[in-house]
């Protein structure tokens, strides 16, 4: 059975497990669903208020707001092992569980739990992406449309990588790294907005050093037609990718070093 | 020709590790953590370890705790690597092949569960045997045969988190013999277990050994898995090989010794040893005695005590419990032969 196979087995067999309890999980959704929506009902009141932001009409924030909120969803569903990492297996001395199985660490991590919770994110955002395309002139679906599913492909490529980088970070310090929530949870705090409404030094660290622009922003001026660079906005997405496969190298390094020290 | 898949080869296996001392309490303690700061220590694990086991064979690993008998099963299962010498399991170097490696090994280990906790048994068993590629018709013999010998039928659509440890414990052999490997790793398997699960667990493997040929590696703190199973004991102290014998010749020295513990109703009489038994520091009204059944008869020794008791001051015999001496014995045993002859 090859990776992919073999991934979609682990899922299943987590989904088996999350939907025993149907009302807890039902409940959970919802009260996950309640406090995402609070969080564009602030940005709607203050647009509401203003009309517009430096040009940014509210429509076109949706855009954004949607758009990230989708790509971590999606990689919440995936990456849990890694972002429960330090805890749950590192602590608990089950990394070793992994190592004793002839699969590729990642693989198994990918497939640790396939969670459903994330889902109301995932819905909320695309809701609110879909509200955003209503209101706001894109070009031809024929561009956007692609663009939207490489940009939602290169932001999860980004935030696997960033929790890959979190879980390798951990064989330091045993626990889950708290401050890697800056980057996740904070990246997408931050991707919800037109990164021009940021400083020039933090726009240029978001997108060179750590390529979150890459993934948000810059596909998404391509979609609205307003990027200076249409050709480099188009390939951005790229990044995303390519920090992944750095973070997967470190990670490699990472339990190298791991099998070496010992635990 | 190939080398045989089982046959595990360790020459001059050395390990330490590094480990952090403890930071101060308080703002000391803060500037501790800075990597340059942080107070290392290094504690050698094994210290040249050498020892060959053919296929085929069951080993027992004994030692105390701490000896360095984990360590070694974590570099055969391929999670360690060690800092100088020389593995290979069947041709495969553990931690430089470790997906090959891993394939071909079945571990156990009694703390620590292989299986999903919230996944019903099978479930689990087909979880594994995709990831380990077990050909279809291959698993259903091989599980329907599992189950059956290790008795699985009527739990075997129970999360593992309800299951009992005697079944837990017989779920996780399974679970390591799935895809059928050459060489099967125990990590303490009967720890925890009472009297029948433990008799089941070890008829079990013997089984395994006698029919399917399969290598047997195990640790363990039980005498009584030692001689129910093993062929040849390893002993393992202070990351050094200690002994490494038939379990006949274990038998037939250290193991034959027996342990009085004589209690008597008050002072405990003086007594001249006879040849062949030892008297142990022992405190107020009991006196422990190794003796070698070889050289002095338990009767003899007991008459011997009744006669001494009583006279002269002392209390007579009140009540007498005979032993064997415990692993720990055994291994404190070889400790002192060790340094006494360096």
């Amino acid at each position: 059975m090859n990776g992919f196979a073999l991934w979609r087995r682990y899922a299943r067999a987590s989904l088996s497990g999350q939907t025993r309890y149907p009302g807890a999980f039902l409940m959970q959704m919802a009260g996950h669903l309640a406090t995402t929506l609070m969080g564009f009902a602030a940005i709607w009141v203050l647009f509401h208020r203003f009309g517009t932001v430096r040009g940014w009409t509210v429509g076109q924030v949706a855009l954004f707001y949607g758009l990230v909120n989708i790509e971590f969803a999606l990689t919440e569903t995936i990456g849990y092992g890694f972002e429960r990492f330090g805890d749950d297996f590192l602590r608990t001395g089950a990394f070793d569980r992994l190592l004793l199985r002839p699969r590729w660490t990642v693989l198994q991590l990918l497939g640790h739990q396939f969670r459903l919770r994330p889902l109301a994110r995932l819905a909320q955002g695309a809701a609110i992406l879909a509200l955003g395309l209503a209101m706001t002139p894109v070009r031809p679906l024929l561009f956007t449309l692609p663009m939207m599913l490489w940009a939602i492909a290169g932001g999860v490529a980004f935030f696997l990588g960033v929790l890959i980088g979190q879980a390798a970070l951990s064989f330091r310090t045993i626990e889950s790294l708290e401050i890697v929530n800056v980057l996740t949870y904070g990246g997408v705090e931050a991707g919800q907005y037109p990164f021009d409404l940021y400083a020039r030094w933090f726009r240029q660290l978001m997108t060179y050093a750590i390529p979150l622009g890459a993934v948000s922003y810059e596909p998404m001026l391509a979609i609205l037609g307003r990027s200076p660079h249409p050709m480099a906005a188009t390939l951005a997405p790229a990044a995303g990718f390519a920090f992944l496969a750095i973070m997967l190298l470190y990670w490699q390094a990472a339990v190298r070093r791991h099998a070496s020290t010992g635990n | 020709m190939p080398p045989s898949p089982a046959r595990i080869v360790v020459e001059d296996l050395r390990k330490s590790y590094r480990v952090a001392t403890r930071p101060p309490v308080g703002p000391a303690g803060l500037a501790a953590w800075l990597p340059s700061r942080r107070p290392w220590r290094t504690i050698a694990a094994l210290r040249g370890v050498t020892f060959t086991i053919e296929p085929g064979t069951i080993t027992g690993l004994i030692g105390p705790n701490g000896a360095g008998k984990s360590t070694v099963i974590k570099i055969l299962s391929g999670i360690l690597r060690p800092e100088s010498g020389r593995v290979t399991v069947g041709g495969l170097v553990p931690w430089a092949q470790r997906l090959r490696h891993v394939g071909r090994i079945g571990v156990v280990f009694g703390q620590r569960s292989q299986l999903w906790w919230d996944l019903p048994v099978d479930d689990g068993f087909a979880l594994l045997r995709d990831i380990y590629r077990v050909p279809p018709t291959l698993y259903r013999a091989r599980r329907a045969r599992l189950v059956e010998t290790l008795r699985l039928a009527d739990f075997l659509d129970q999360p593992v988190r309800q299951l009992s440890l005697g079944q837990r414990m017989r779920a996780e052999l399974a679970a390591a013999l799935l895809h059928a490997p050459p060489l099967l790793i125990l990590d303490e398997p009967t720890i925890g277990l009472d009297a029948p699960s433990k008799l089941a667990i070890r008829a079990f493997i013997r089984d395994l050994n006698r029919q399917d040929g399969t290598t047997i590696l195990l640790t363990t703190h039980d005498m009584h898995d030692i001689e129910a199973l093993a062929e040849r004991v390893i002993v393992i102290g202070d990351g050094r090989v200690l002994a490494d014998s038939p379990f006949e010749t274990l038998r037939a020295t250290t193991l034959s010794g027996r342990r009085l513990i004589a209690s008597f109703d008050g002072p405990p009489p003086t007594l001249t040893l006879p040849e062949g038994v030892s008297r142990l520091p022992a405190t107020g009204q009991t006196l422990a005695l190794d003796f070698d059944p070889a050289r002095i008869a338990a009767p003899d020794l007991i008459q011997l005590l009744t006669q001494a008791g009583g006279t002269a001051g002392t209390a007579p015999l009140a009540d007498v419990t005979i032993t064997r001496p415990s692993i720990e014995d055994v291994i404190s045993r070889f400790y002192e032969h060790h340094a006494s002859s360096p």
